[in-house]
């Protein structure tokens, strides 16, 4: 549906995004995921012909971007970050312009605006201006904008940002709706927001493609399947990750904190097998005292930092 | 161009919306009315030849203060993310904001009208001047807004957009009065150049076909202009 290649876009001298490639098959819901400045919204910017990129290229069902850039627009519905609607506007003329804009015939229209302002929850306001509206009916009158003409492609660009708790489950469950029957694209710094949404995952740092795959699939690739986390009443971090690394299944030993005769640590395992009651006995015959004893599954979370890390 | 029309629409009516409509078309026949008529009785004739000539000088500022907003404000908001993430061109969107300020000009002239009716009264007006004035001034306001919306699409704050598109339509207006110390020949060129010679021609009631060409080149060059400066933001 949407390929990518080596797509690349500087600021001047600052590059925001580098050498991308992948590919967006058709009905996929894939979320780009990454910390602010990655680079998620330029890669957006420019599959919605906003920006050019500096190289690189991006077909969209064989299209391209420079040269049809009015077809690719027509398939696709953009929700910026932040939806920056006309604010002097009332909500029925401005999504009434977009239809016109999009030429969708004026028998269609209304029906089309009513199945709209339904879905989306906004008949309440359809007669109010922009600038009244909370920000969580914008960031819905801006969903409705993108999906006025019923594209094949639906860009979100942070979809959820600022909305209460209620508004974003009623906003994730309606991008889920809509991923049934179409490709979408959606931007977050929120890691439980992709889990909970998306197919796949992009993970974007740097302007750089740290990881991609669906979330189980992510979770493989980054390697051990649970952390422990310990603290001990010890001085010294470097005796004690050596002898936890006599345990087969301890993949590493990363320090969190430590204090004077105190340590906190994680250790990764890269097993399936519960090494709980080795690693305790490993404790036991160093006759270290226990604070802490804590095994957690890992989540996108432990993954999204690991790889978005600084330095 | 069916997106280009639909921009003009909304262009226009979105004046409308917000008082700054008001509040323009006011400060506009204020001054307008106030200059002509503190002067027209003391002359004692039949003709709105003083209305007219006054005209490059209040759009000058005028017209700016209307074209400011088109797209400073649309990128300050972002919401020209939106409109340029629909299906029209960038020149649909240049074309469409420029009819829209065109039409809210001719709008705010059409009052004056009754100017030239109330001389009819008192005063035997030759109507060919005025129309031919009536004609000058919508070319002229055309050039104008053309230059208003280069300016406007350079920046993202209006009140520089304001300022930059009024500097432009001064020097356009006063050109070949502040270049009197050149030698002749360079200033036939200076004065082709300068918008309100061409306005004077027509507004005498002679409609020339150079004049009129200045002003439709005026508007296309400053268009082209800013298409070229909405493409080099990508």
């Amino acid at each position: 549906m949407i390929h990518i290649e080596n797509l690349t876009k500087f600021y001047g001298d600052s590059r925001a995004v580098d050498e991308i490639t992948f590919d967006i098959k058709k009905g996929e819901i894939l979320g780009l995921l990454g910390p602010n400045g990655a680079g998620k919204t330029t890669t957006m910017r420019m599959l919605t012909c906003y920006l050019q990129p500096t190289s690189g290229n991006i077909t969209v069902k064989d299209l391209d971007i420079y040269e049809h850039s009015l077809e690719i627009k027509n398939l696709m519905g953009y929700l910026p970050e932040s939806a920056p609607l006309y604010p002097d506007m009332l909500v029925y003329d401005y999504l009434k312009f977009v239809a016109d804009v999009r030429q969708i015939g004026t028998a269609e229209v209304d029906s089309r605006l009513k199945k709209l302002a339904d879905m989306c929850g906004i008949n309440e306001v359809m007669h109010r201006p922009v600038n009244e509206l909370s920000k969580g009916y914008k960031q819905r009158v801006g969903l409705a904008h993108a999906m006025i003409n019923d594209p094949e492609i639906l860009i979100l660009d942070e979809p959820t940002s600022g909305l209460d708790p209620n508004q974003i489950v009623e906003i994730r469950d309606i991008i889920r709706k809509i991923g049934r029957e179409k490709t979408v694209i959606l931007s977050t710094h929120i890691l439980s927001e992709a889990e909970a949404t998306c197919d796949r995952i992009v993970i974007i740092n740097k302007g750089k493609i740290v990881a991609d795959g669906s979330t189980d699939e992510l979770k493989r690739e980054a390697g051990s399947d649970y952390i422990i986390k310990v603290s001990i009443m010890h001085g010294n971090f470097d005796e004690v990750k050596d002898s936890f690394k006599s345990v087969p299944e301890v993949k590493d030993v990363i320090l969190t904190h430590s204090e004077t005769d105190l340590v906190e640590f994680h250790i990764a395992c890269s097993s399936h097998k519960d090494v709980r009651s080795d690693i305790y006995q490993v404790i036991k015959n160093n006759n270290w005292p226990l604070l802490e004893f804590h095994r957690e599954t890992r989540t996108l979370e432990n993954i999204f930092r690991e790889l978005t890390r600084e330095g | 161009m069916a997106g280009a029309i639909n921009i003009f629409r909304r262009e226009f009516k979105s004046y409308f919306i917000s008082p700054i409509a008001y509040i323009v078309i006011s400060i506009f026949l204020i001054l307008a009315g106030w200059f002509f008529f503190s002067t027209f009785f003391l002359f004692g004739q039949a003709e709105m030849r003083n209305f007219f000539s006054l005209l490059p000088i209040i759009f000058s500022f005028v017209v700016p203060a209307i074209t400011m907003r088109l797209f400073s404000e649309e990128f300050n908001t972002g919401s020209f993310e939106l409109i340029y993430t629909l299906p029209v061109s960038s020149m649909d969107i240049i074309i469409g904001k420029f009819m829209g300020a065109v039409a809210f000009v001719i709008v705010m002239l059409l009052p004056t009208v009754i100017y030239g009716i109330c001389i009819s009264f008192i005063g035997d007006l030759d109507w060919g001047p005025v129309i031919g004035g009536y004609i000058g001034a919508v070319l002229l306001g055309a050039a104008f807004t053309a230059v208003g919306l280069f300016a406007s699409s350079l920046t993202r704050n209006q009140i520089v957009a304001f300022i930059t598109g009024m500097s432009l339509c001064f020097i356009l207006t006063l050109l070949d009065k502040m270049l009197f110390f050149l030698p002749e020949s360079a200033l036939n060129f200076f004065q082709f150049l300068g918008a309100d010679y061409h306005f004077q021609n027509i507004s005498k009631g002679i409609l020339d076909s150079r004049d009129i060409i200045y002003f439709i080149s005026v508007c296309f060059v400053m268009l082209y202009s800013t298409n070229i400066v909405i493409q080099e933001k990508k």
